[in-house]
């Protein structure tokens, strides 16, 4: 079931639009935000409250590279892998975190903390290399500074 | 006033509308409600300003197909391209950030030139603190009676919203935006129809990148003759270029269009960083072709580069190095493009991962001769035409490039059977 909060936040974006389904992606990332990741129950409600398929909504939720379909740890780190981080050292950031939270890129930690993915240019190339831990941005990374921030997050 | 989009902008900062009105913000709409839309047209037409989003088509020209009067579909739309996902490209991140409101007024003033009554602004979801700054400038152009019911006193009536995406590349591609928009997932559109004519909810559509937009407020502001004057080149205008990689000094800088590249590359960006040769460099993100040192005193606009054989695309170059592997970097942007790829289309979909897999097998000592030949035919398989949008060529255009200037790197790799710049 959509809370009553989920299902007021999709209203609000639904009134940008002629037809409701176009707000499809936002309804998704209403879900996301409040719950973490989008469950199949999630989808069968939106697409209810939509009146869309599950399948139709699948079929957009898969689409995206930001729409979380499987559970996910309390910070998403969002590593890049794009062209200027990896002239920069994306590899040897991307070690160095693996190492550090023992885990594999797509994994989560053990504690539930941090989940590790990688995503394509942030942006930031003149900071590179570059992530983003939830909605934070940090560039010019290296290993010293990757441990104070994720020092901040714990 | 040689930088009209970024002189306002100071680092971290961001004008809100009494900093922008200051400035002279809204002067620009106030002088283009006084005409009429086909008028606004023509100004902007004659400034000759081109697309800032890499494909450079004519941005008056591109208005000029909408469909004006009263029997014209409508609500018609207008949406800003904020999705700047392309590698390498990190220009229009400076001017959502730090100016909103120039975005928002270049906005008005081009859905009053086609009679758009309402637009949207579509971000990517990782310009978190965009997203932000532009609901806030939304929010105050809104209690200025700037947008919404009869904007000044005109009786023009435009609303704007923000659309954040969930993320992926393809949505940079128009088609695929308004697809994205429409909730559907992004695949491109077959054309025609143009968007121009039947885009977002079948309805007339223009679809302009973020720094276009931006430079509109000012051409209707101080004119087109202004305009070429602040340029080096037939181009009007100025540009914001981007380097990015082993330089002394990456960043951003606006400067007229037709400034060299060595201007940018060395007096801007500081040259290489102590130990390093230039080696080469792709001039407007991962999809245009390699330039090298023999291309150093080319200009920068659109007919200069692609004479040098490459595009300007989005002005925010990536620097090669002496000492990073060209195949590596190869491999990483056809990584890129092979896991963007919608996968709507059958060359693109399956000829990027093929392409990615032999440039892996190449880059691991793996390769043989005849994988460069297989290189050569993807090239051409996958150039324009043979797929549904621009992201399979675009994925081509530095791979073709790399092996016509370092194919001697390749080939080294499978003679040595390593990668010579791994120890």
């Amino acid at each position: 079931m959509l809370t009553d909060k989920e299902i007021a936040e999709i209203e609000e974006h639904i009134k940008h639009y002629p037809r409701k389904q176009a707000a499809v992606i936002e309804a998704l990332k209403v879900v996301q935000a409040h719950r973490g990741y989008v469950s199949d129950e999630s989808v069968k409600d939106i697409a209810d409250f939509l009146e869309m398929t599950p399948d139709e909504v699948d079929s957009v939720a898969t689409f995206y590279n930001l729409i979380f379909r499987k559970p996910v740890g309390k910070h998403v780190i969002l590593l890049c892998d794009s062209v200027s981080c990896w002239i920069m050292g994306y590899e040897n950031v991307r070690d160095h975190l693996k190492k550090k939270l023992n885990i594999d890129l797509g994994q989560t930690t053990q504690d539930g903390e941090f989940t590790l993915l990688t995503i394509p240019c942030l942006g930031a190339c003149d900071r590179a290399p570059a992530m983003m831990v939830d909605n934070d941005l940090h560039g010019n990374l290296t290993a010293e500074k990757i441990d104070e921030i994720l020092e901040k997050y714990k | 006033m040689e930088r009209p989009l970024t002189e306002r902008i100071r680092p971290g900062e961001t004008n809100w509308l009494a900093d922008y009105q200051k400035a002279g913000g809204y002067e620009g709409l106030k002088a283009a409600l006084k005409m009429t839309p086909r008028e606004v047209q023509e100004v902007v037409k004659q400034s000759n300003l081109r697309g800032r989003g890499g494909a450079g088509f004519p941005t008056g020209l591109k208005w000029s197909f909408v469909p004006l009067g009263d029997d014209a579909p409508r609500p018609k739309y207008l949406i800003a391209n904020g999705d700047e996902m392309e590698p390498g490209t990190f220009k229009d991140r400076l001017l959502l950030e730090g100016d909103p409101h120039q975005l928002i007024e270049g906005m008005i003033i081009s859905a009053y030139a086609i009679q758009a009554e309402v637009g949207y602004i579509f971000l990517r979801w990782a310009y978190k603190k965009a997203e932000h700054v532009i609901n806030k400038a939304l929010a105050e152009a809104y209690q200025a009676g700037l947008l919404g019911k009869n904007i000044l006193g005109s009786g023009f009536n435009f609303d704007l919203y923000l659309h954040t995406s969930a993320g992926r590349y393809i949505c940079g591609e128009e088609t695929a935006l308004i697809n994205s928009l429409e909730g559907k997932r992004a695949n491109p559109r077959a054309k025609p129809p143009f968007p121009q004519t039947s885009g977002l909810f079948g309805k007339p559509s223009i679809v302009n990148n973020i720094e276009t937009l931006c430079n509109v407020p000012h051409i209707l502001h101080h004119g087109p003759d202004w305009y070429h004057s602040i340029s080096h080149s037939v181009d009007g205008g100025t540009k914001i270029f981007g380097v990015s990689g082993k330089v002394k000094n990456p960043g951003l800088w606006e400067l007229p269009l037709g400034v060299t590249l060595r201007e940018v590359l060395e007096e801007k960006a500081g040259g290489m960083r102590e130990g390093l040769k230039f080696k080469g460099l792709l001039p407007g993100g991962a999809s245009t072709d390699f330039l090298t040192e023999q291309h150093l005193d080319i200009k920068l606009d659109y007919k200069g580069v692609e004479q040098a054989g490459s595009r300007l695309g989005t002005g925010t170059m990536i620097v090669l190095d002496d000492q990073t592997c060209v195949v590596g970097m190869v491999h990483n942007l056809e990584q890129f493009f092979a896991q963007e790829s919608c996968g709507w289309c059958t060359p693109c979909r399956d000829g990027l991962p093929w392409t990615r897999n032999i440039l892996w097998t190449i880059e691991n000592g793996q390769g043989k001769m005849e994988d460069l030949e297989i290189l050569e035919g993807m090239t051409k398989t996958l150039a324009p035409g043979n797929t549904f949008c621009a992201l399979a060529p675009g994925a081509m255009e530095p791979l073709q490039s790399a092996l016509k200037y370092f194919r001697e790197d390749f080939e080294r790799h499978i003679k040595e059977k390593r990668c010579p710049w791994r120890s």
